[in-house]
């Protein structure tokens, strides 16, 4: 059996709004294994955003545990969440987020400054790598305004790998991005997730979920659906059928 | 992070808006350069004021009438503090460490002669006077131990005398009526303006000390004295004789109150000193002030900065930086800030010197120490003002950070 990369125990994550006491998750148990293609399904509010926040090591929860690769995080210091968010996390927004007037390269490099153990000898060495891994070593020298939506995310996906994790955390990657470069971004993490790497994925948007191999729906700050995808659409073959489309719309 | 990228992201992150990065460090450009150059016109002052009192004569002692303590009791003007010849003739008896001495016998009044008349000062000295001083002839001679001797009607002009009295024509040879007693010219003293301490030794008239004690003052008391050591690093070994003497000279009882004061050129150097002292420092502190202004300006700046750059501090936590890296990278960037505007500044002041040794009187005398001050004040002033946005930016919490626009 593969390893548990995460597991949740009864997180409960409440915030204080004015005098009201508003409860975003209301008792998660959840368990990804290694290896896994996950998309976290909600409408706004379900509480998916926090859940993300959550295994994602950028909040802590108000009461439940929560192991990262067995390791029990709730107990962690800010520091500590620094460093498992740099080294078992990567993470891909909906914003992209990288730093302007930054060459890719050097955007997918940063993560690895922040590495205290130097895991990664030869940084520039591994940014090249991870670069030509997602398709733009033709592109490391651009700046992020020089780059189309797709490259960007693709660029930020290269930064999400350069540190090797245990876990690609991508919160609505496509939000920004039109249905064909959408898609192509589906099939970049098809990809490496059939090279073994574990990816969770957070969406509003059932035909993106369909990607994965298992879907995980929330509502009202707890999981009311979690089912495994027998057969996953596959992305390189919807990027088929959108060029066909395409072919067809010409003639 | 290596420090070696934390260098180069401070610089890359400073360079990405030059002309607020130069705006900002505008504040420590100006500061630094101001202190800079206000202690080093303090300095010049004080090297100039040196220079003066050094040109009177560096090893002039002065011998004054009155005790400097009468330990309570006043002996009163006259009891027994005014000089003779005496007391002069046996310092040059017995002293082994004064080269030159001179009576100073002051005679003030009218003077006639040329093409008026005129107040002025007349002296009578001995003809050592000159080496004291360290005065020098603009024309003539000066008088001889022989017109000391035969008490001559001869007399020197000091050029503001001449000036007045003779503008357009050579004195030499000329009488001037000194309290309607007449004088020979023989001399004209050069020059040598205003002194420091404020007394005019251009306006005064030079004559033998016999002349004017026996023709213009009367009676037998002469002013003060004045003698210059054997050399400079003779100046403790004369003024340790010299009470001894004088005192012997006045039969002065062990335990009693010396009735003279002897004061030498060094100790009003001292003084002088002391006052462009306090004046560097406070030039120096005004301008330090305005650099603690520039600081204020960094912090401003670097406030703004953390706000705009919310996002990104949002992306650097995320992928892993701590709080700690986030206080760094803003911390360096405000010290390197402050230290690039330092050294900008230390430029600007030199140029500053440069102009004004150059192109005004005043002078400005740059010494290392207030360079290497003011430039690690710089960095002190980044360091301060730099670490609240930097504390700011570090407590920021990414989820917040990530989401702001």
């Amino acid at each position: 059996m593969s390893k548990i990369i995460i597991e949740a125990r009864d997180l409960i994550k409440t915030y204080q709004v004015g005098d009201m006491e508003v409860r975003a998750l209301a008792g998660i148990n959840l368990k990804i294994l290694e290896g896994e293609f996950v998309a976290i399904m909600g409408a706004s509010g379900s509480g998916k955003s926090t859940f993300m926040n959550l295994i994602g090591c950028l909040d802590q929860p108000t009461s439940g545990d929560y192991f990262l690769d067995s390791v029990l995080t709730s107990k962690l210091d800010k520091n500590q969440y620094a460093e498992i968010r740099n080294q078992k996390i990567g993470f891909v927004f909906q914003g992209f987020n990288l730093l302007s007037r930054t060459t890719a390269l050097e955007n997918v490099e940063l993560p690895l400054m922040y590495d205290r153990h130097h895991r990664i000898k030869d940084p520039r060495k591994k940014g090249v790598e991870v670069l030509e891994r997602v398709g733009l070593g033709d592109r490391m020298d651009h700046f992020p305004n020089q780059l189309s939506g797709g490259q960007q995310q693709r660029v930020a996906i290269a930064r999400a790998l350069v540190n090797e994790p245990s876990l690609i955390l991508a919160d609505e990657p496509t939000g920004n991005l039109d249905s064909k470069t959408s898609v192509e971004v589906f099939a970049l993490f098809q990809q490496l997730n059939s090279e073994g790497i574990t990816i969770v994925l957070v969406t509003h948007e059932r035909d993106y979920a369909n990607f994965a191999k298992r879907i995980v729906e929330l509502k009202d700050g707890k999981i009311i659906r979690d089912r495994i995808i027998d057969k996953p659409l596959i992305a390189s073959e919807e990027m088929e059928k959108l060029k066909s489309v395409e072919v067809n719309q010409e003639i | 992070m290596k420090f070696k990228s934390i260098i180069t992201a401070a610089i890359k992150s400073i360079l990405k808006s030059r002309m607020r990065s130069l705006l900002t460090a505008l504040g420590i450009i100006i500061g630094v350069a101001a202190v800079i150059v206000m202690v080093s016109i303090g300095e010049g002052a004080q090297q100039q004021v040196q220079e003066q009192i050094a040109s009177l004569g560096s090893n002039l002692i002065i011998i004054f009438p009155g005790a400097s303590n009468s330990g309570g009791v006043n002996r009163g003007a006259g009891s027994f503090n005014r000089f003779t010849m005496d007391d002069v003739n046996k310092i040059k008896d017995e002293a082994t460490y004064i080269k030159y001495i001179s009576p100073i016998v002051r005679a003030g009044g009218q003077v006639i002669g040329g093409v008026g008349n005129w107040n002025t000062s007349t002296q009578g000295v001995s003809p050592e006077y000159l080496d004291i001083r360290a005065w020098k002839l603009a024309s003539g001679e000066f008088f001889t131990d022989k017109d000391v001797l035969s008490r001559a009607k001869v007399c020197v002009l000091g050029s503001e005398v001449k000036k007045n009295l003779f503008p357009n024509e050579d004195p030499i040879g000329s009488l001037v009526r000194i309290r309607n007693v007449p004088f020979k010219v023989i001399g004209v003293l050069e020059e040598k303006g205003q002194s420091a301490m404020g007394v005019n030794n251009d306006d005064l008239i030079l004559a033998p000390w016999s002349s004017v004690l026996d023709r213009l003052t009367g009676g037998r008391y002469i002013n003060f004295i004045q003698a210059s050591a054997t050399s400079l690093a003779q100046m403790p070994q004369a003024q340790a004789e010299l009470p001894r003497i004088m005192r012997e000279a006045h039969k002065i009882q062990p335990g009693e109150d010396d009735d003279f004061t002897i004061r030498n050129q060094a100790d009003l150097a001292d003084a002088a000193t002391a006052t462009t002292k306090v004046l560097t420092l406070l030039l120096g502190s005004v301008a330090g002030v305005s650099l603690i202004v520039g600081g204020i300006g960094i912090m401003n700046i670097m406030l703004v900065s953390v706000t705009e750059r919310t996002r990104e501090i949002g992306i650097r936590l995320s992928i892993g930086a701590r709080a700690t890296d986030i206080l760094v990278q803003f911390l360096t960037e405000a010290i390197m800030l402050s230290l690039s505007g330092g050294l900008i500044g230390i430029f600007l002041a030199f140029a500053m010197g440069y102009i004004l040794n150059n192109y005004t009187a005043q002078p400005a005398v740059i010494k290392p120490a207030i360079i290497f001050i003011s430039f690690a004040f710089s960095g002190a002033v980044g360091v301060f003002f730099g670490f609240y946005p930097a504390r700011k930016a570090a407590n920021l919490n990414p989820i917040d950070a990530l989401r702001y626009e």
